[in-house]
C-alpha cells in the first residue's frame, strides 16, 4: 500500500530582508564547533553588489545529486526530517558532493577535511541550547536580526508564492474591493 | 580608583589574535611581533592601541605627507564574532590635514577578514619605491607591485580587479582612489565599495607611502573566553540590537533627524548661513529619500542594524541612470543642503565621487559648499571657473566636485586640499576674508550641525581631538535633547563633566571598536564592559574600562599638544561668532565668544587637565598611568 510521502522543511532565505550580515555563517560554526570560523558554515552568504543579498543552505532535494555522486556512500536522507546525513566514517573529503550539488551549499570543513551539510542544527553542541526552547533548533534563524531566514517546506511557499503571485497579477482588483 | 594595572590577567587572553605586523614599506620587509596581554589590556584595541603605537613611535615634528608619518591599521577582539557590528577597523597617523592625531573608522567586512586573516594590527613605516598594494592571506603577506594593475584606477574597479585576481568575491579590500593617489589632504579609503575610512586624510597618508590597497582574507576561527554566558548575552544584543533602541538608523537611516534639526535651527543650510530650509520639509529629509529613492539597505559584516541606505536613479534618468549610492545624513547635509541644492540625483552622483575616487564626503561636501557661497559673495567668479555656481547648482556642482577631487583646473589647484587650504591659496591671492567661509576646525570640515544654538555642542566638537567631529563625544544631543541651555553659557563644570562622560564611553567606543550606533543596546556601561570580559576574558569592569577611555582621551590629546596644539585649535569657525541666521528659531543669535572660553575652561576643568592652557597636568598624566608622557610635551610642531 502506497505512503503519503512526508514534506520536509528546509532553511530557505528572503532576499528583500537579508541585509547580507553574515551572522547566519558566523553563529552556524561557533554553535557546531565552539568557534566563529565562517569558512566552516553549512549556510552561505551570497552578495551581488551592489545591493542583491541571500544565504543559500541545503535545500534537501528529491533524489539528491549529491548522495548519488558519493562514490563511499557515506550520504544518505534522513527518512523523518529529509536531511542530508553524513557519516563521517566513511567521507573522505573527495569533494564529488561538492560538485554534484546545483546550489553550492556543501562545504569542507578546515580541520575534518569532511563535508558540511545544514542539518538542522541536529548536531550542534549541547551547551548552546536555549534553556526556554530546550531542544536543538536551526540557530542561524534563532540569531538573524531581520528574521529573513525561516524554515519552510514547498508546500507552503507555493502557497506564499501563489498568493504573492495573484497579488501582482490582480493587485488593483483587490484594491478596488477594499476600497468599497 | 582601582587602575588598569589591579586587573589581572589570565593566562590565556581571546579575542585578540595578538599579532601586530610591521610593514617597512622602504625596504619591504614584513615582521610578525606579539601584542602583550598588558598591552591589551590597557589599550583595549583600535583607537587606543593606535594612540599608544602614533604616541611611542612616531616621531614628533615630521611632516604627515613624509615616509617618517607612521600609519596603523588596528581593530579589537571582537571581530568575527556575533556581537553586533563587531567587524569594524581603525587607521591612524599623523593627519595631513590637520597636522594632528589623525583617525579614521570603518567596517564592511575587514575587520572580519582581517581577524580570519590573525591581524590585530598593522604598522607602516617608510616608503614604497614603487606603488604596492599589501596581500594578508593568512599566514602569507607580500607586497604586490601594482603600477600597471591598479594604479589610478577608482577604489571600486581596483577592489573588483584584486578579487578577481584571487577568484574571491570575499576577499576584503580597502583602497585608495585617485585623490589618496595625489595625496589629497581630504582623501579617504574605501572598502566593500560603500563603506570608508573617511575622515582627517587617511588615504592621503596610504598615497604619501605608494600603498595603493591592503587586501585580506583568512581561514583562522576565533574563540570566546566563555562561549555559552557570551553566547546568551549576544543573542539578546542581536534583539535589542534591531529595537527601538536602533529604529532610527534602521527605518529611515541617519537622514532621519533632519526634520528634528530643520526644526530647531540646526541643520547646515548653505554653507551655515541658516540652519533651516523649507526644502527640508518638502523634499531633501529622510522620509523623502526613503519614499522615493531607498531601494535596499544592506549591513555590514555582523551587523544586526543595516544602516547603509542604497538610493537607486532610475533607468530613464537623463544624466545618471542606474547610478546607485549608499546615503546617509552627512552627505545629504554636504552635497544637499550646504550647497543649497535639493536635488537628489546630484548629491547621489557626488557621493558616488567621492566613494569611488576617494575623497572624504563631508570634507568635500564642505569644500565645495565654501566655493558656492564664495562665488555668492563674488570671491571666486565664473572666470575662475569657467562655468557659474551658485547656491542650488547641479551639473556644475557635479563638475566643480570632480575637478576638485582629481585636482584639476582652478577647484583643484584652490579646493583640493580641503576648505582651509583653499581659504588660505584664496588669500595668498588676494582674496581678503576668504577663510571665514572655511567651515572646519583644526582643518577638518564640520558634520552636519549648525553650532550657531548650540553651545555645549560648540565646545564638544571644538575639542575633538580629530578636528571637527560629532563622533568624538556627541555632545549634540546635549543641545538638542535640552540637557542644558543650548543659548546659554551656564554650568561650565557640569557640561564639561556630561561632555567627558560621553568623550570617554566613545573613545572606548572606538577602541573596542564598535559602531556607535549599538551605543542604546547596551543596558548599562557595566553590560558593554561584561561583554569584553565574555570574549576576552579580562576582567575588566566599566569602571576600570572607562579610565582607560580616559587614558587614551589624554593620550592623543598629548600627540596634539606635542604637535603644537593651542587653546585657540579648540574653536568653532568665527561664522557662528559674527554672522547669524536670518530666518527661523535661531535667527539673530550667535555664539559669543566669552561665553564660549568659561564653556571651554569648563571642560578642561573637568578633564583634570590645565583649566587655561588645556593642556593635561602631570597630576592626572600620573592619575592615568600615563608617566610616559610627562615631560615629554614640549612643542615640537608639525602643526599645519
Amino acid at each position: 500500500m502506497a505512503t503519503k510521502k512526508k514534506v520536509h522543511s528546509f532553511i530557505i532565505v528572503d532576499p528583500n530582508l537579508c541585509t547580507g550580515c553574515e551572522t547566519c555563517e558566523s553563529v552556524c560554526s561557533f554553535v557546531h564547533d565552539g568557534e566563529f570560523q565562517p569558512i566552516n558554515a553549512r549556510i552561505h552568504r551570497v552578495r551581488i553588489e551592489p545591493v542583491f543579498n541571500i544565504a543559500l543552505a541545503c535545500q534537501k532535494c528529491e533524489d539528491a545529486p549529491c548522495i548519488r555522486a558519493c562514490p563511499e556512500h557515506a550520504l544518505e536522507k534522513d527518512p523523518d526530517t529529509g536531511s542530508i546525513l553524513i557519516d563521517d566514517e566513511k567521507c573522505n573529503g573527495c569533494g564529488f558532493c561538492i560538485r554534484g550539488c546545483d546550489f553550492g551549499v556543501i562545504s569542507f570543513h578546515m580541520e575534518t577535511q569532511k563535508a558540511l551539510i545544514c542539518d538542522l542544527c541536529e548536531t550542534m553542541k549541547e551547551e548552546f541550547i536555549d534553556p526556554e526552547v530546550g531542544k536543538r533548533e536551526p540557530q542561524c534563524i534563532a540569531v538573524c536580526p531581520k528574521e529573513a531566514i525561516s524554515l519552510k517546506d514547498v508546500e507552503q511557499i507555493g502557497e506564499e508564492s501563489r498568493i504573492d503571485a495573484v497579488k501582482r497579477l490582480f493587485g488593483e482588483i483587490i484594491e478596488d474591493y477594499e476600497s468599497k | 580608583m582601582s587602575k588598569s594595572k589591579d586587573v589581572t590577567i589570565p593566562d590565556d587572553i581571546h579575542g585578540y589574535s595578538q599579532v601586530r605586523l610591521d610593514v617597512d614599506l622602504t625596504s619591504g620587509e614584513i615582521k610578525e611581533s606579539t601584542l602583550s596581554k598588558e598591552f591589551c589590556r590597557d589599550w583595549i584595541g583600535g583607537y587606543g592601541f593606535a594612540a599608544k603605537v602614533l604616541w611611542d613611535e612616531l616621531k614628533p615634528g615630521v611632516d604627515p605627507l613624509s615616509p617618517d608619518n607612521v600609519f596603523v591599521y588596528a581593530q579589537g577582539p571582537f571581530p568575527t564574532t556575533i556581537l553586533p557590528t563587531s567587524s569594524k577597523y581603525g587607521l591612524f597617523a599623523k593627519s595631513p590635514l590637520t597636522g594632528m592625531f589623525g583617525m579614521a573608522i570603518s567596517s564592511g567586512s575587514v575587520g572580519a577578514q582581517a581577524r580570519r586573516a590573525g591581524i590585530n594590527m598593522i604598522v607602516f613605516k617608510g616608503k614604497a619605491p614603487e606603488p604596492v598594494y599589501l596581500v594578508v592571506d593568512d599566514d602569507d603577506r607580500y607586497l604586490v607591485p601594482c603600477k600597471d594593475i591598479v594604479w589610478g584606477k577608482g577604489c571600486w574597479e581596483t577592489e573588483e580587479i584584486i578579487r578577481e585576481e584571487f577568484q574571491d568575491q570575499r576577499l576584503a579590500v580597502l583602497s585608495i582612489g585617485p585623490a589618496g593617489e595625489r595625496m589629497s589632504k581630504m582623501a579617504c579609503i574605501t572598502n566593500d565599495r560603500n563603506r570608508q575610512a573617511g575622515r582627517t586624510g587617511m588615504g592621503a597618508v596610504m598615497g604619501s607611502k605608494n600603498l595603493k590597497a591592503i587586501a585580506f582574507r583568512g581561514t583562522k576561527g576565533t574563540k570566546v573566553a566563555h562561549p555559552v554566558e557570551f553566547y546568551k548575552l549576544a543573542k539578546k544584543l542581536i534583539k535589542v540590537a534591531n529595537g527601538p533602541a536602533t529604529a532610527k538608523y534602521r527605518d529611515q537611516g541617519t537622514p532621519a533627524g533632519i526634520l528634528s534639526y530643520n526644526k530647531l535651527g540646526m541643520f547646515p543650510i548653505n554653507n551655515m548661513r541658516e540652519g533651516t530650509w523649507d526644502k527640508c520639509e518638502s523634499i531633501v529629509n529622510g522620509e523623502v529619500l526613503n519614499e522615493e529613492w531607498i531601494v535596499k539597505k544592506v549591513a555590514c559584516s555582523q551587523c544586526s542594524i543595516a544602516c547603509d541606505h542604497l538610493a537607486r536613479i532610475p533607468k530613464t534618468h537623463p544624466d545618471y541612470p542606474n547610478l546607485v549610492a549608499s546615503v546617509d545624513v552627512e552627505l545629504v547635509y554636504g552635497y544637499g543642503t550646504a550647497c543649497g541644492n535639493a536635488d537628489w540625483p546630484t548629491i547621489f552622483k557626488c557621493i558616488t565621487q567621492c566613494d569611488d575616487l576617494g575623497i572624504d564626503a563631508i570634507s568635500g561636501g564642505v569644500t565645495c559648499a565654501m566655493a558656492c557661497d564664495l562665488y555668492e559673495d563674488g570671491l571666486i567668479t565664473k572666470d575662475d571657473l569657467g562655468y557659474e555656481l551658485p547656491f542650488g547648482s547641479t551639473k556644475n556642482l557635479v563638475r566643480f566636485n570632480e575637478e576638485m577631487i582629481l585636482g584639476k583646473g582652478f577647484p583643484g589647484e584652490i579646493f583640493g586640499d580641503g576648505s582651509r587650504e583653499a581659504g588660505r591659496r584664496l588669500e595668498e591671492k588676494g582674496r581678503k576674508n576668504a577663510s571665514f567661509y572655511a567651515m572646519q576646525i583644526k582643518g577638518l570640515e564640520l558634520p552636519a550641525f549648525d553650532l550657531h544654538g548650540m553651545s555645549s555642542f560648540a565646545v564638544g566638537e571644538s575639542v575633538s581631538i580629530r578636528g571637527a567631529c560629532h563622533l568624538r563625544n556627541g555632545a549634540y544631543g546635549l543641545d538638542a535633547k535640552g540637557t542644558f541651555d543650548r543659548f546659554g553659557y551656564d554650568k561650565p563644570v557640569e557640561r564639561g563633566k556630561a561632555i567627558k562622560g560621553l568623550e570617554d564611553v566613545y573613545a572606548l567606543i572606538d577602541s573596542y571598536i564598535i559602531c556607535k550606533f549599538t551605543r542604546g543596546i547596551y543596558e548599562n556601561d557595566a553590560e558593554m564592559a561584561k561583554v569584553f570580559e565574555l570574549v576576552t576574558g579580562i576582567p575588566h569592569t566599566d569602571e576600570t574600562l572607562l579610565l582607560r577611555g580616559d587614558a587614551i582621551v589624554t593620550l592623543s590629546k598629548c600627540f596634539n599638544v606635542r604637535a603644537g596644539w593651542t587653546r585657540d585649535d579648540d574653536h568653532p569657525p568665527e561664522r557662528f561668532f559674527k554672522q547669524a541666521h536670518t530666518r527661523g528659531p535661531t535667527k539673530g543669535v550667535t555664539l559669543e565668544e566669552k561665553g564660549y572660553q568659561t564653556l571651554l575652561s569648563g571642560y578642561y576643568k573637568a578633564r583634570e587637565w590645565d583649566e587655561n592652557t588645556g593642556i593635561p597636568t602631570d597630576e592626572t598624566l600620573k592619575k592615568l598611568g600615563l608617566d610616559f608622557v610627562i615631560g615629554k610635551l614640549e612643542k615640537s610642531g608639525g602643526k599645519k
